[in-house]
């Protein structure tokens, strides 16, 4: 089975984790007209290759972010959220 | 037809005409293109050259003809959808399936079963009811059979209390049905070309020419070509073509895979499909096992097959079959399937000018075959929406009206 290294628990098998898709910018629930929810709920780059995403490990419950290549089906790099939005200067996104 | 098979059978050499004309050089110019040569895009070439009078239409392919989902699908047809949205569409589909043979003058082998669709708790014998009176409303045969009905039209399934989620009852759909895929993408493709209609394998498409807001010609590996209508039909790469065209999509790619055992004698009449199982089963006409579960539990454009899939799969089929633990899989495949939100296609205009789309077929693409061509020639040659097609819209999406079709292929209830 294909292992998935979870920050958090280390590498386990790829059937405890929930796909979750694509990081995206969360609109601003105060300003954000419906055009731009529609986006942010329906729409999806869906990238052949390099993609950043949000990735569950279901049996403890802990969100993370991870680097895929979805051509080779290689899981290039875990991180957990602080890690990830620290290194993107932009912040929480 | 029986009578010029006759005199063909009698005579002294069989000669055989080609099926297909293939072009040599793409022309400059088209009234149509289609982008994508699979099983949608040959039909849709076909009713607007049949129906529509428009046969100056080239159909490209990155690809060989109809090597794509349309290779890789477990040729259901059915009309039991939850939705009268979409129970409306399959059911004309199932319709147009019946005389398909016919009209392209080649026997697609469409083969009625019937088809189950296993409830294993209340609330999927729920959703079976909800099923049933939606096709019934409809003018789609559909019942719901209690686990002794079942058992008696299908003898060899294991219909007991003893399994790990027993059987309660089904949604049973006698007009359920299993046709050649081939044959259907290659007749389709033949009924065009002899109309006029050109076919370009191994014609890359590289970028769609948007000329303020409206479409009108497609760079190709061969060179650029002018188009009056542009339409794709690329299945697991429709966002990457929509891309090209400035279009962002509700789709991700996820891989859906499929096998099949050795052949062996006629056992299993009817399709069998678990949706709180995530399996599904047919006999093909060659005796093959024809096996499908869910889609792969995360996205990928990639067609490898895994040892996961073929586990989760045998591990429900074993319970329902258990004489197919003495068969071996001669094959396993994957199709990269374009999964909706709402697992109801994206069919007809665009905020682009002259630019269609067909897409959005995740695992349901087969079956809707020919209602799709059929709609969407008659979407390009008028350039509306038609009527069947206007829940589909791409448009949906942006007035939060999505389709809900929860009857989709191996959606667990």
């Amino acid at each position: 089975m294909k292992i998935m290294n979870c920050p958090l628990n280390g590498p386990r098998n790829i059937s405890e984790f929930v796909w979750a898709g694509e990081v995206k910018k969360t609109p601003d629930p105060a300003t954000a007209p419906d055009a731009e929810w529609a986006e942010f709920l329906f729409l999806e780059e869906n990238l052949a290759g390099e993609v950043l995403e949000w990735w569950l490990h279901a049996p403890t419950n802990f969100w993370f972010i991870a680097r895929r290549n979805t051509v080779t089906d290689e899981i290039l790099e875990t991180m957990t959220v602080d890690a990830f939005f620290s290194r993107n200067a932009g912040g929480r996104q | 037809m029986p009578l010029a098979l006759l005199k063909y059978g009698l005579r002294a050499a069989h000669s055989g005409e080609p099926h297909f004309r293939w072009p040599s050089d793409l022309k400059k110019a088209y009234d149509v293109v289609i982008i994508g040569a699979g099983g949608h895009g040959l039909a849709s070439a076909y009713y607007l050259a049949a129906k529509h009078g428009i046969r100056n239409v080239a159909v490209l392919d990155k690809g060989y003809l109809a090597g794509g989902n349309t290779a890789r699908n477990t040729t259901i047809v059915r009309a039991n959808y939850l939705t009268p949205e979409g129970v409306a569409f399959y059911k004309e589909s199932v319709e147009l399936f019946r005389t398909l043979s016919n009209e392209l003058d080649m026997n697609v082998m469409y083969s009625e079963r019937g088809h189950f669709t296993l409830a294993h708790t209340d609330a999927a014998m729920r959703t079976a009811r909800w099923r049933a009176e939606v096709n019934k409303h409809m003018g789609v045969r559909s019942e719901v059979i209690d686990a002794k009905e079942v058992k008696r039209i299908c003898p060899v399934m294991s219909v007991t209390d003893e399994a790990r989620y027993p059987i309660l009852g089904a949604l049973w759909h006698p007009p359920g049905a299993i046709a050649r895929h081939d044959s259907v993408a290659w007749g389709y493709a033949k009924e065009a070309m002899r109309r006029g209609v050109e076919v370009h394998p191994q014609t890359e498409v590289t970028g769609i020419i948007i000329e303020k807001g409206r479409a009108t010609g497609v760079a190709t590996a061969r060179g650029t070509i002018r188009a009056g209508k542009i339409m794709q039909a690329v299945a697991g790469s429709s966002s990457h073509v929509a891309r090209m065209a400035g279009l962002k999509l509700p789709i991700r790619t996820i891989p859906l895979q499929a096998c099949v055992s050795e052949p062996v004698k006629p056992i299993l009449d009817q399709i069998v499909v678990s949706g709180s199982l995530h399996v599904y089963i047919s006999q093909s006409a060659r005796g093959e096992m024809v096996m499908g579960g869910a889609t792969d539990p995360y996205g990928l454009y990639s067609t490898r097959s895994t040892l996961d899939f073929k586990e989760s799969l045998m591990g429900h089929m074993l319970e329902l079959f258990p004489f197919m633990g003495e068969l071996r899989i001669l094959r396993q495949w994957a199709g990269m399937a374009d999964m909706t939100p709402d697992f109801s296609p994206v069919m007809g205009l665009t905020p682009i000018e002259s630019y269609y789309i067909d897409a959005g077929w995740g695992t349901w693409g087969f079956k809707a075959t020919p209602v799709c061509g059929k709609r969407m020639a008659e979407c390009i040659a008028t350039g509306k929406q038609p009527d069947l097609l206007k829940p589909f819209a791409l448009s949906r999406f942006n007035t939060f009206d999505l389709v809900g079709e929860k009857g989709a292929a191996s959606v667990g209830h």
